[in-house]
């Protein structure tokens, strides 16, 4: 048993730390969050020098090999700082697809120019209806002259307006709803047939609803087996969700210290309201729903970096989305309770957080979903 | 034991409910049940046209355009104007300045103030919290010193509602800084917001609205005769006023309204093949709320009822704003989750005639609708009051 980070996970949680305290202040990321294109090309520069774009990625394409665990102290801080930044959609989701899924040619075209910040991906999955099922695709992809053509829809596309090449999943066979039979194609983000209507996210990042009209893949612009794309959807999207659960602690912690520090400062009656016991329990109860998340990212991250077993790996992430969760809905409402009218603010950091939180209870599913996938796992386990 | 209005109460709530169906415009309606956003316009336009059916101050005395309505039947009425989508009457002239100046004003501030009030010509606002004074209202630092004929306003309020639409504000001001207690030396003065040295800025909420200001007061000149009661008695009037509170404060007819909302957004809904009200999971949750509102229901007739019989209302007024705040707030986050990851929509960066705004609503409401636990005397703050004044903890 060892909780402690090591030493080079220490170094790049310091220098990361270091890197947002400096660079991705509150007052700078409004700036980025407020200009038209909503990320920033130099901070996304900042990432791939500091290492972070290629840490998760294969020593071979220029990264460091790293895993989600190894991700945690960074996902903690941009979830402090409230990173707007395509980084889980780049390296969390698109990027995976390639590692895990892409014959080696595709790799060494892609993952280089994403570990120098040159490449930006997204996931372009949901669907309509699908809510977080993801076994509803209803896109269809073709067999067509010299590869497939791919005509559907896809909802809430996280950071698709800055994205250089799409993943795209696409049914080439069954129905909506069926396990087998959905593919995934990479796609470039200007490709012909390809429309977006862009907008803001409740958290401050852009996404796009995306239109796909007889959108042209050659051959070897599909990974993995055709029809097969379902297992690697899922195991991307837990590695990506183990990924969401650090991010949260960070947010979590970020919205505890402020509300402790307001505790302390904020006098009525002529006392700081943090004397008040009727506040300190709440204040306590926070810590400790923080704690508890804290452990559940850690099971998550740990979990998507070993775990073979694809039922037990849902049950594990499953059970740490469930809980932490709980924890971003219960801290992020006590939080602004607690700072009063501040909390309701748009100049309070707080209710930045607050609404980092409020999404991320639901990304990738939200406490309910999970509670159904987590009772499913447990019974494939009992059987 | 009877759970139901009278019959001549449920004539009563036909005749309003008939009423309503014919007068309330359309445009309105649709505005405040698809989560538009209502103008000064708006709002005086429904102000005016229950004025002009003389419902629009119920509970003022009758020479002055009351009803003779009973708490019953007010209760009846704002429940069912709260049902029907009808835009929220404000409160700051009609329920908050107007019993004040009935109770503590004089002739002369009566014929001025409450005819306007009534027509809808003054818009008011209250200034009451500071940057420093919000649950511990009476360590308030704004000064009124008396100069001649006037005082002299300087100090600043903040999270003042509607502050940007108003006509005038009242406030609660320190005119004495010398004394023991904190509770004295205060005034409340009625102040034009048009007076030379006021400043409004806007207070943006996290859900990127404008409802609240901060009002800045550098100097402000108030003529003598706009102070209500007597200098240094300030919260005489406050402590008043913060017992008036309307027994509508549940706000179950709303509730109601958005609960049935809730059930045919969630009905049309797709999930697992079904729509999401078979899932077991949410359902149960939406149940939960549903019950809720159910007991809190009965809970507020039975207080109508003990106030029917004579009984002063109290700690009970808390109870109503604890579990109605909490019930609408329960209903934001349910709507919220039945857009799934659509809910994380906000703003339309481009093709924004395809956007669907009703939907991104959603998440942008239960963001405001934190405010409802902090807001009118936090949720901790009637917490206290029950504790003392109900428990004698």
């Amino acid at each position: 048993m060892n909780f402690d980070y090591n030493e080079e996970q220490q170094l790049l949680a310091a220098s990361i730390r270091r890197f947002v305290d400096k660079d991705y202040a509150f007052e700078t990321r409004r700036k980025i969050m407020s200009s038209s294109d909503g990320w920033s090309p130099e901070v996304w520069a900042k990432l791939a020098e500091l290492g972070v774009l290629g840490l998760p990625l294969p020593a071979e394409t220029g990264g460091f090999g790293g895993g989600a665990v190894d991700l945690m102290p960074v996902m903690e801080a941009f979830g402090d700082a409230l990173l707007v930044e395509p980084f889980l959609a780049t390296v969390g989701l698109g990027a995976q697809f390639i590692v895990r899924g892409a014959v080696p040619e595709r790799r060494k075209q892609i993952l280089p120019a994403v570990v120098e910040g040159k490449l930006k991906m997204a996931f372009a999955h949901t669907e309509r209806d699908a809510r977080y099922d993801l076994k509803r695709v209803a896109s269809r992809a073709r067999r067509a002259e010299g590869g497939y053509a791919i005509d559907g829809e896809k909802r809430v596309v996280l950071h698709a307006p800055c994205a250089d090449l799409l993943v795209i999943s696409a049914r080439t066979g069954g129905s909506d709803g069926d396990a087998r039979g959905i593919s995934l194609f990479v796609v470039d983000a200007a490709a012909k047939g390809l429309s977006m209507a862009r907008y803001r996210t409740l958290d401050g990042c852009v996404a796009a609803d995306i239109v796909l009209h007889n959108v042209r893949v050659p051959v070897d612009g599909r990974i993995v087996a055709e029809g097969d794309g379902l297992a690697l959807i899922e195991e991307v999207v837990d590695y990506a969700t183990a990924l969401v659960c650090a991010e949260a602690v960070g947010a979590i912690r970020s919205a505890n210290e402020a509300t402790l520090e307001y505790l302390k400062t904020r006098k009525q009656f002529g006392v700081p309201i943090g004397s008040f016991q009727a506040l300190q329990h709440r204040m306590v109860d926070m810590v400790i729903e923080q704690e508890q998340a804290q452990s559940m990212a850690s099971l998550a991250c740990a979990t998507v970096d070993s775990e073979r077993d694809p039922v037990q790996r849902k049950r594990m992430v499953s059970a740490a989305k469930i809980r932490v969760a709980d924890a971003c809905r219960r801290v992020s409402q006590e939080a602004v309770q607690l700072h009063g009218g501040m909390g309701m603010s748009d100049e309070m950091k707080v209710s930045h957080t607050f609404r980092r939180l409020t999404i991320i209870t639901q990304q990738f599913g939200n406490a309910d979903h999970h509670l159904e996938r987590f009772a499913v796992a447990s019974d494939t386990k009992r059987d | 034991m009877d759970l139901n209005y009278s019959a001549d109460e449920i004539a009563f709530r036909d005749q309003v409910r008939g009423w309503l169906r014919d007068n309330l415009p359309r445009e309105l309606r649709d505005k405040v049940v698809d989560y538009r956003e209502l103008t000064k316009d708006d709002l005086l336009r429904w102000h005016r046209t229950l004025a002009a059916k003389g419902w629009i101050a119920p509970a003022w005395p009758v020479d002055w355009g009351g009803t003779t309505w009973s708490v019953v039947q007010r209760y009846i009425f704002e429940e069912e104007c709260g049902y029907a989508g009808a835009p929220p009457l404000i409160p700051f002239g009609l329920m908050m300045c107007a019993p004040v100046l009935f109770k503590f004003g004089t002739e002369a501030q009566k014929k001025r103030f409450l005819p306007r009030i009534y027509g809808g010509d003054d818009f008011w606002c209250q200034g009451y919290s500071e940057p420093g004074s919000g649950s511990d209202l009476a360590s308030l630092r704004t000064t009124a010193r008396r100069d001649g004929d006037h005082y002299v306003v300087s100090g600043q309020k903040t999270w003042t509602t509607l502050a940007h639409m108003a006509d005038w504000i009242f406030c609660l001001v320190r005119s004495d800084g010398a004394t023991d207690k904190k509770q004295e030396g205060i005034s409340f003065l009625l102040i034009d917001m048009k007076s030379t040295g006021i400043t409004v800025r806007p207070l943006i909420l996290m859900d990127g609205g404008h409802e609240v200001n901060e009002v800045f007061f550098d100097d402000v000149r108030v003529p003598a005769e706009n102070l209500v009661y007597e200098e240094g008695k300030g919260w005489t009037v406050a402590k008043f006023l913060l017992g008036h509170e309307r027994m509508n404060t549940a706000r179950i007819g709303a509730s109601r309204r958005e609960l049935e909302k809730l059930k045919a957004l969630a009905g049309a809904r797709k999930s697992n093949g079904g729509s999401l009200l078979d899932d077991a999971r949410f359902r149960d949750r939406l149940s939960r709320v549903e019950i809720e509102l159910m007991a809190l229901s009965i809970t507020n007739l039975r207080f109508l009822d003990a106030l029917r019989g004579g009984h002063a209302p109290g700690a009970e007024v808390s109870m109503l704003k604890i579990t109605g705040t909490e019930i609408q707030q329960a209903l934001t986050e349910l709507m919220m989750e039945t857009a799934g990851p659509e809910a994380q929509r906000a703003a339309p960066i481009d093709h924004a005639e395809a956007f669907d705004a009703f939907t991104a609503s959603f998440g942008a409401r239960y963001c405001n609708y934190r405010k409802t636990s902090i807001y009118a005397g936090s949720n901790e703050i009637q917490r206290n009051i029950i504790a003392k004044r109900l428990l004698e903890l």
